[in-house]
């Protein structure tokens, strides 16, 4: 006999009661500073002023929930379908062919005040009834209405709308059916039209502030009910792949560490080291005045790991990567054989292009795609025309974020004047584990360059002041009491 | 008593005046505005009108098309331009108004 045939036990949706059931944006960074993204099956509210990235962020929860089996409906009431289109073309999301496959679908609910006679009572159930329509055709499981405020300037009864439109989200609630409710920004309040009394579950607040002609964006969890939640500014950023937020607070000491040693680059360099080079994951910063090889010695670290087959970045602020590959090659370093190969990525901006935050998104975006063992930044100190504590963050986060992943970081910075100071104006001093500081010899003195270990955490180090040289071949060590007349071979 | 879409064309003439009511459901809403709508009609468009009543929970993609967002809605296809109006239809004086049947009288009211 067949076993009696026994429904199991029926699977409830959330996990645990207790714990709020959320689903996944699918915007990096945002799903982990919520842990785990927006709360299922309820309303949220992403308010900002015109052009913060709300029509995106509700685009990219939508797009990401389509292509994971959990179709959604675009509802927009300012832009055109073609526009929308459009936008998420631009973002490389093939909204068409989601459409084509039933995962998604778009609405556009114009509503011209202009056209419109308002006599007597009426309600918005045929709202309600394109909604329903809309959610059924590809089984919805996320809506998003944008931006649904745009009703007020259509209609004239706000009586009617506000009663409606809290009936709308109580309705949505009611289905289960996660939703992102766009809202402009107010002067007095989030929205314009105080949407936020009606979205109780959850607010996010996007904001683009511009200082100094840099923009910065940030994005703020004003209220998230249930869920704990960060309440800081998280910076964020829009590029061709859309929102990234960044995680302000992920600082915490708990990387893993490991004893692996990862080569300088020079064999004089490693010995300085006990012979082994610096520790893996860890952070090195070169620290010298103008002219004192600091971008040399970090392509000689980066050019070591492509020799071992390992992928570098290098985060180029000064120069065009076909300018550094050039002068990298006068101290014997080719470069661009790596770069053709994969190994090396050589990214340069101008660090005033752009906000720190857009630099340390596009930094952690590089990483997170080459996946690299090695990364080298130089130089730090060209940010500092940006406010001192700004970039202390900046470094202090990327730090974390490289140490997480077990890179070993190396930074330069330039020391202003003659490099005679060992003061670092980046108060990072802190967070580095390996410091070197460079020096040129005083003018009219042949005695090269002058290297020394300030700090290096967890390991035997030289602590003898080294005299090298740059040469075709490189840097090279002078031997300790000769001056550099006496390797040429000139005669005093 | 009229059935809704009941009169066919008389004529194909270009004053005949195409109107299509909105509603969701036999609400006492939807049948006031009908009934009203009819009552305008006949004193103004006697003969020269067609009314279409669209239930929009038997066939909600049509709200679409004329983008309607409440109930009922009035729109006023032919003649051109398209007219909207909303609401149970009432006020008669604002339909003949919405409707272009009848001048309005404060421009500046139009507006605000």
């Amino acid at each position: 006999m067949p076993r009696p045939r026994r429904k199991t036990a029926r699977t409830s949706k959330s996990p645990t009661p207790s714990s709020l059931a959320k689903v996944a944006t699918g915007i990096d960074g945002f799903d982990e500073i919520t842990g785990g993204g927006l709360p299922q099956g309820r309303p949220t509210l992403v308010c900002g002023g015109p052009g913060c990235g709300k029509t995106l962020f509700a685009l990219q929860f939508l797009v990401h929930g389509a292509t994971r089996g959990e179709n959604g409906v675009f509802v927009t009431f300012e832009e055109t379908e073609e526009d929308l289109l459009k936008n998420a073309a631009s973002l490389g999301y093939d909204v068409p062919d989601l459409i084509a496959r039933k995962r998604l679908a778009l609405e556009y609910i114009r509503v011209e005040r202009s056209e419109i006679e308002e006599t007597g009572e009426y309600d918005l159930e045929a709202l309600f009834i394109r909604l329903d329509h809309a959610l059924r055709t590809v089984r919805a499981r996320r809506i998003v209405l944008d931006t649904i405020e745009s009703l007020f300037a259509g209609l004239s009864n706000d009586g009617i709308l506000r009663a409606e439109l809290r009936r709308l989200f109580a309705w949505l609630k009611d289905r289960g059916i996660t939703a992102v409710i766009t809202g402009e920004r107010g002067t007095a309040t989030l929205t314009r039209q105080g949407l936020e009394e009606y979205v109780s579950d959850c607010v996010i607040f996007l904001d683009h502030r511009v200082t100094d002609q840099i923009s910065t964006r940030r994005l703020r969890v004003v209220k998230y009910r249930g869920s704990s939640h960060g309440t800081n500014e998280y910076p964020f950023l829009i590029d061709r792949r859309g929102i990234a937020v960044l995680p302000v607070t992920s600082l915490q000491l708990m990387h893993r560490t490991t004893s692996a040693r990862v080569p300088t680059g020079l064999d004089w360099l490693d010995d300085m080291f006990g012979g082994q080079g610096y520790f893996r994951g860890s952070s090195v910063l070169f620290s010298g005045g103008a002219g004192t090889a600091k971008t040399t010695l970090a392509a000689y670290f980066l050019d070591a790991a492509c020799r071992r087959g390992e992928r570098a970045i290098c985060f180029q602020f000064e120069e065009s990567p076909a300018q550094y590959v050039r002068n990298m090659r006068s101290v014997g370093l080719k470069l661009d054989r790596w770069v053709r190969k994969g190994l090396l990525r050589i990214h340069a901006a101008r660090p005033t292009l752009y906000g720190l935050e857009f630099h340390l998104a596009t930094m952690h975006r590089e990483v997170d795609e080459a996946a690299p063992s090695v990364v080298v930044v130089d130089p730090l100190s060209s940010f500092i025309g940006a406010s001192f504590d700004e970039v202390n963050s900046m470094v202090m986060r990327l730090i974390d974020y490289l140490k997480g992943k077990n890179i070993t970081a190396l930074f330069t910075h330039l020391i202003p004047g003659s490099g005679a100071s060992q003061e670092v104006e980046v108060g990072v001093s802190s967070l580095i584990d390996t410091w070197i500081l460079l020096r040129n010899s005083p003018p009219g003195e042949h005695g090269g360059r002058h290297l020394s270990i300030l700090k290096s955490r967890g390991m035997s180090h030289s602590s003898d002041r080294r005299a090298f040289e740059l040469t075709d071949e490189g840097p090279v060590l002078l031997p300790p009491g000769r001056k550099l007349q006496a390797i040429r071979g000139v005669r005093p | 008593m009229k059935t809704p879409g009941a009169p066919r064309k008389k004529k194909s003439g270009s004053d005949e005046w195409i109107l299509r009511l909105y509603v969701a459901g036999q609400s006492a809403r939807s049948i006031a505005a009908l009934k009203n709508l009819e009552a305008i009609c006949e004193e103004h468009l006697a003969g020269r009108y067609r009314i279409e009543v669209i239930d929009l929970l038997k066939q909600p993609q049509l709200a679409r098309g004329d983008q309607i967002v409440a109930v009922p809605t009035l729109v006023r296809h032919l003649p051109p331009p398209m007219k909207k109006i909303i609401g149970d239809l009432s006020n008669a004086d604002r339909v003949l108004v919405g409707l272009d049947l009848r001048q309005r009288r404060r421009r500046a009211g139009a507006l605000s």
